[in-house]
């Protein structure tokens, strides 16, 4: 690989203070516990897990929205918390899942489109209006677009043009959160050939959001699998896919409904609730819905291990092969976390 | 062995709007069996949850529903009174919608709504209810029954909501369940236990159901029989195999062409595509309703009617003008090269 990744998260957690109800004392949400991922150029990589388990979380921190509270995030090399928002959103710009709301009804495409290069006050305005047309040409909207409103479009029109502002400044990754999960089907399939193609011409890096799997093994090069507030696996799609190796990923993956009516409904064995984040269970944090829950599971924390195909496991399945290759032990890591 | 559950045929929904008639659901006709579910498939906007609606009486004041027959186990419900059909619903048949916490009474605990749900139509005592109440929480998989009666619908998370509400279907054992997106907003791994525990109660109470959904991974794994729907008709049944397998309809087999199926699509590869637009349903419409999105579309499927034809096995049936064994064109025919050009 050249150059640093493009992103680099080492050891991020993000906690929130949840209020516990009146007269009742303040609680901690941990909802990124000490992550560390890299996101190489060209890659596009895929985080995936319930609802609640931190995916938001990590990606509003790769877009400096939200600043971790420890740990730390570079891009390209160079720490975010040393670049300025305007730095930051030239080159890490987000599509959101819900193309009804995350567009000024009250705007028209053009000003909309155009609203990045007024926000970064580009030096060119006399540009602004042909580049904001070439993009919406790029993305597959007619120039004639240009000075109607939200309203009047689609919900496929309206995710393109949600890409169009998120690309009209050119960043060089963009956080696609759910991006397809409001459209219809045969939408869906129209913005997913578009996000490819416009990371082939553009060059762009993904960070791609989401619960569709099967999109995502269409998509993602990469993926990381997270489970209340750390990724327990990552893997390359291929080998995740094939051979998923934490029982989290497994039980994920075997939910997934692929349309083969041949097949009835999975049981995934996974236990009624997903647990509360405010209430992490000791130990493995999975161990209470895991099938294949060792005693040892509920003591200790698994650190994650690094297998030879280029995968990481956090699982003591997993542990006692490859023990050479693992990170530093984690009694370390939970000392260095309190002393902080 | 006894009839179908429910008999729908030439099921029209109208509704007047400033451009003129809006027919959203036209000319619909299926049955489902004792035990069996029945797949409602379509996009937004294809009149299939107006369907369900129509079916309970459900619709919005202004729109007008006709139909040839309407039958639940037998029973004609067309000639009913509101009163007589509000006594039906929520006892011999019930609706699961599909956002849980906008269907639950936040001011009620869960125990209240469930007792409402069986002393509104049974002559039982509370005792009686809860009992029931109990029971039911405890076979939709919810641990510690008796407690959750005490909680409000904030308190639980949306699965187990979402269990409350299949409860709260299953007090009356009704004759019939309509699932309108049961699981859209859970994730994966609580939809496959929705989904099963749906199946599993469905065939120990041996109620028909009807699931609507825009899942075809959901519809293939859990349904008997499978009704496609396209711009207010359904232009497709059959078996899940059938449609699965062997779709007949262009309409049906761009669709299955734009998910993405392991092992059958290649990653990176262009998905399919479908292009053009849903036409308005404001006004008359003559001919196939796809016509203007399909490849294979002829001048006689603009100026006629298209009839339902037979497929190749029984029990299945498209309207479309083609041959049943029309080629597997769907791979060759794909839109692929149109990621970028406009389709919409």
């Amino acid at each position: 690989m050249n150059g640093p990744p493009l992103v680099e998260a080492r050891e991020v957690s993000c906690t929130f203070t949840v209020s516990g109800g009146f007269m009742k004392r303040k609680r901690t949400l941990q909802a990124v516990n000490r992550v560390s991922l890299r996101i190489e150029r060209g890659e596009v990589m895929a985080l995936v897990g319930e609802s609640g388990c931190g995916k938001t979380t990590l990606a509003k921190m790769m877009m400096g929205l939200i600043a971790p509270s420890e740990g730390s995030i570079e891009i390209d090399g160079r720490p975010l918390s040393s670049l300025d928002r305007m730095e930051v959103a030239r080159s890490v710009q987000p599509i959101f899942q819900d193309p009804y709301s995350s567009l000024n009804p009250r705007r028209s495409i053009g000003s909309i489109v155009t609203q990045p290069l007024r926000v970064q006050r580009d030096p060119d305005p006399g540009t602004w209006k042909r580049r904001a047309q070439e993009m919406m040409e790029l993305v597959g909207l007619p120039r004639r677009l240009f000075n109607q409103y939200p309203g009047q479009l689609s919900g496929g029109q309206r995710q393109r043009v949600a890409i169009a502002r998120a690309l009209v400044n050119r960043p060089r990754m963009v956080i696609c959160d759910e991006p397809t999960s409001a459209l219809d089907v045969s939408v869906q399939s129209q913005i997913l050939n578009l996000m490819q193609d416009l990371r082939a011409e553009l060059g762009l890096t993904y960070l791609l959001i989401s619960h569709n799997l099967a999109a995502v093994e269409h998509m993602a090069s990469r993926v990381a699998v997270m489970y209340l507030g750390r990724i327990v696996e990552e893997a390359d799609t291929a080998s995740l896919f094939d051979s998923p190796r934490h029982p989290y990923s497994q039980a994920l993956l075997e939910s997934v409904l692929t349309p083969d009516p041949t097949l009835g409904i999975p049981d995934t064995h996974l236990g009624v609730s997903y647990p509360d984040p405010l209430d992490v269970p000791p130990g493995c944090s999975f161990h209470p819905r895991c099938a294949k829950a060792m005693p040892d599971c509920a003591q200790r924390m698994p650190r994650r291990t690094e297998l030879p195909d280029g995968a990481g496991v956090a699982c003591h399945l997993h542990a006692g092969t490859h023990a050479a290759r693992s990170a530093p032990p984690e009694g370390n890591r939970t000392a260095r976390a309190q002393d902080g | 062995m006894a009839g179908p559950i429910l008999e729908v045929e030439n099921l029209s929904v109208d509704i007047p709007v400033p451009a003129g008639l809006l027919h959203p659901v036209q000319e619909v006709d299926f049955r489902v069996e004792r035990g069996r579910t029945l797949a409602i498939v379509g996009e937004s906007g294809c009149g299939k949850s107006l369907t369900s609606l129509a079916l309970m009486n459900l619709l919005p004041p202004r729109a007008r529903r006709t139909a040839g027959r309407l039958a639940l186990d037998g029973e004609d419900l067309l000639g009913l009174s509101e009163r007589e059909m509000s006594n039906l619903r929520g006892n011999r048949m019930s609706m699961i919608f599909q956002e849980p916490m906008t269907s639950l009474n936040p001011a009620y605990t869960v125990g209240d709504q469930l007792v409402e749900a069986e002393r509104r139509h049974r002559r039982t005592s509370a005792s009686q209810a809860r009992d029931r109440a109990t029971w039911l929480l405890e076979k939709v998989g919810m641990i510690g029954a008796q407690g959750r009666l005490r909680q409000y619908p904030h308190q639980l998370s949306g699965g187990l909501r979402q269990r409350v509400m299949i409860a709260m279907a299953l007090m009356c054992e009704p004759d019939l369940v309509i699932a309108d997106e049961p699981t859209t907003a859970l994730d994966v791994t609580i939809q496959a236990q929705i989904l099963h525990l749906l199946s599993d109660l469905q065939r120990e109470f041996s109620t028909g159901l009807i699931l609507i959904t825009h899942d075809l991974g959901v519809v293939a794994r859990l349904c008997d029989r499978v009704a496609v729907m396209y711009a207010g008709q359904i232009v497709e049944e059959g078996t899940a195999r059938q449609i699965f397998r062997t779709p007949a309809h262009p309409y049906t087999r761009g669709l299955l062409d734009c998910i993405p199926i392991p092992g059958k699509t290649r990653r990176g590869e262009h998905l399919g595509t479908i292009a053009g637009i849903v036409p308005s349903l404001v006004g008359a419409m003559r001919g196939c309703h796809f016509a203007d999105r399909c490849p294979h579309a002829e001048e006689t499927c603009r100026s006629a009617p298209v009839a339902f034809r037979d497929g190749v096995e029984t029990g299945h049936r498209y309207r479309c003008i083609l041959a049943p064994d029309h080629g597997p064109d769907a791979n060759g025919e794909r839109n692929r090269a149109n990621g970028r050009t406009n389709p919409e």
